[in-house]
């Protein structure tokens, strides 16, 4: 199921141009208004866009433009089931009917559709909850919900709004693990403002801003070593690769410590920890008696980016407020400590 | 049960208020009192009372079955359309509701009438729509329609699109996404709207003497029996009036049910 876009909207002032290969999962980062829900949309045919050619597997879904044939396949013909941020769980409908509404919509047979649905429902985690009405599951919940109903319509392309954007931080995680078993070998498209996310569920990430593609890559190089003005102002993560060994992250120089993401790794497997730099903190003495991830670094550059000071240390950064960077006298050759709780970092093999 | 306010009303509004509701419900306790209650039963199941009464039921359900088949699409086309000239359109179907009736009953005459705008293709083919039990429901629907169309459209805006794109991106078909999605998300706003229609559609006078006449049986319905009566025998218009109030409230408390519910 290989999908190919490109179009361009005068009105959103956005044009771009996609492709996602069959079982691959494509990550849009960028700033807000930068015109990556407009990619969903045109790709799920609720934006008509001015010029444009978006085709499944070769099949012609938009062809608009001087010459072309003007073809708009409806929405609902097009299998390109749309999860956003809010659930929007049919509120007369049960989990399990939500769940059967799309096999049902394509003529299943009540019976089939439900025993079906029933299956998403265990797959996403949330089996025993098919009786619910949505005004009872909470947001996580309700999210897991959605996510089983998009997979359950069958679609040949999953397009994933920020799905985890409206949820709480505590249960984030958790569906974050359900996206990257589903995802796994499944053609979609996730818009998202998050690395994190675009690490764990991407294979490849596309960076917009202002409405125009500016970087594309593997998402690992994209977010280690961002080229484009926001990659590196929200991406920028700090990875290190190192093995498992004594549940921790063991690199050349550094042990750490985090929580793992998906399934847990053997002893001696390649495992990547990646953190954000808003999550260290920056002392100049050593600091003792706590949980966290400490490491004895040198200042290798100290970068002011608008209220923040990112400090870089190696392959190590940390954003710090000016006010900060200012009482710790930070300068290039500074010995300081960068420290990170181990629920900021995730962990996960490759 | 006594709620606390966080914030009071100003104390001046409760007299206003009050002289308000005594001013509506002062005229209907006036009537139930004027009642002759020992020749209350015969009056009412008079021959005459009888048959305006259940004209006035049957036609009155007939057009707001007609309400709903003609005003749930015209209530989705005006919430869910965008074009320029939208809000004329709206204005224009929505004219009944602040057109005096007897004018809707013209408009009717010269529509339907013999000599009306369709009404004499109509004759042509030996159909006669004025002046029989088909003007009484039409005339109705006239000054009824309106009513379920605000009702619904409020209901349909309030509701958003929002679940009706998801479902149409779960593969469901327009009219799947009609059926299983916004009707019954819309369903309290459809019950009031036709409760409300309903009512309008019993209580309607103008419109069907004009374009119906008054026969009776056919289309001498409650409210025009009523006022026929009214110079006769005043003692069979006030108690026909009370059968006519019982049913309002009843409607009343049926529609406030039903959005109790939502």
């Amino acid at each position: 199921m290989s999908v190919e876009v490109e179009f361009f909207t005068a009105e959103r002032d956005v044009g771009a141009a996609l492709r996602v290969a069959a079982g691959e999962t494509v990550a849009l980062l960028g700033p807000n208004g930068s015109g990556k829900s407009t990619v969903l949309g045109v790709l799920a045919g609720l934006v008509r866009p001015d010029t444009g050619r978006v085709s499944i597997d070769g099949e012609v879904l938009t062809d608009i433009g001087p010459g072309s044939s003007g073809r708009m396949v409806a929405p609902h013909a097009r299998r390109t089931a749309l999860l956003g941020q809010d659930a929007l769980l049919f509120p007369h409908l049960d989990a399990l009917e939500n769940v059967a509404f799309g096999p049902r919509s394509r003529g299943t047979h009540r019976r089939t559709a439900r025993a079906e649905a029933q299956g998403w429902l265990e797959a996403v985690g949330v089996g025993e909850l098919g009786r619910r009405r949505p005004g009872e599951l909470s947001g996580g919940q309700a999210q897991r919900v959605a996510v089983a109903r998009a997979l359950a319509a069958d679609p040949r392309v999953l397009l994933l709004d920020e799905p985890m954007a409206a949820l709480d931080v505590t249960v984030q995680p958790s569906l974050r693990q359900v996206l990257r078993r589903v995802l796994a070998d499944r053609t979609a498209v996730i818009v998202t403002h998050d690395p994190l996310d675009a690490l764990l569920l991407a294979d490849r990430v596309v960076v917009l801003e202002a409405g125009r593609v500016v970087e594309e890559g593997v998402s690992k190089d994209v977010l280690s070593r961002p080229r484009s003005a926001f990659g590196a102002r929200l991406a920028g993560l700090n990875l290190v690769r190192g093995t498992w060994r004594d549940d921790a992250v063991e690199a050349e120089q550094l042990v750490v410590h985090g929580l793992i993401e998906g399934e847990a790794p053997s002893i001696g497997d390649a495992v990547i920890a990646a953190f954000r730099p808003q999550a260290v903190a920056v002392y100049r003495e050593k600091v003792r008696g706590s949980p966290r991830n400490t490491f004895l670094v040198v200042v290798s550059e100290v970068e002011p980016r608008g209220d923040l000071v990112r400090v870089h240390a190696g392959d190590l950064v940390a954003d710090v407020t000016v006010q900060a960077a200012a009482d710790l006298e930070l300068v290039q050759g500074s010995a300081v400590t960068f420290s990170v709780k181990a629920t900021e970092v995730s962990v996960y093999g490759i | 049960m006594k709620q606390q306010r966080p914030v009071d009303l100003p104390r001046w509004v409760y007299l206003p208020a009050l002289v308000g509701a005594a001013f509506v419900l002062l005229p209907l306790v006036a009537v139930v009192a004027k009642v002759d209650w020992p020749s209350f039963l015969d009056l009412v199941t008079s021959e005459d009372s009888r048959a305006a009464f259940w004209l006035s039921l049957r036609t009155s359900l007939a057009s707001t079955a007609a309400c709903i088949v003609l005003g749930v699409p015209m209530a989705m086309v005006l919430a869910r359309w965008d074009f320029r000239y939208l809000g004329v359109l709206r204005s224009l179907v929505l004219l009944p509701l602040v057109l005096p009736p007897v004018v809707g009953g013209l408009a009717l005459l010269y529509t339907f009438g013999r000599r009306g705008l369709l009404g004499q293709s109509l004759d042509a083919m030996g159909i006669q729509i004025a002046f029989s039990t088909i003007a009484v429901v039409m005339a109705q629907t006239f000054v009824a329609l309106p009513f379920l169309v605000v009702s619904l459209e409020g209901s349909l805006r309030t509701a958003g699109d929002r679940y009706e794109v998801a479902a149409a991106s779960l593969g469901a078909s327009p009219t799947t996404v009609f059926r299983r999605i916004t009707l019954p998300l819309v369903l309290p706003g459809l019950v009031s709207g036709a409760v409300l229609a309903f009512a309008r559609a019993l209580g309607e006078f103008g419109a069907t003497i004009t374009f119906a006449g008054s026969l009776q049986g056919r289309t001498r319905t409650l409210p025009l029996e009523i006022y026929l009566q009214r110079e006769t025998d005043p003692d069979a218009a006030v108690a026909l009036a009370l059968v006519l109030l019982v049913f309002a409230v009843l409607v009343i408390g049926f529609a406030r049910q039903g959005r109790g519910a939502v």
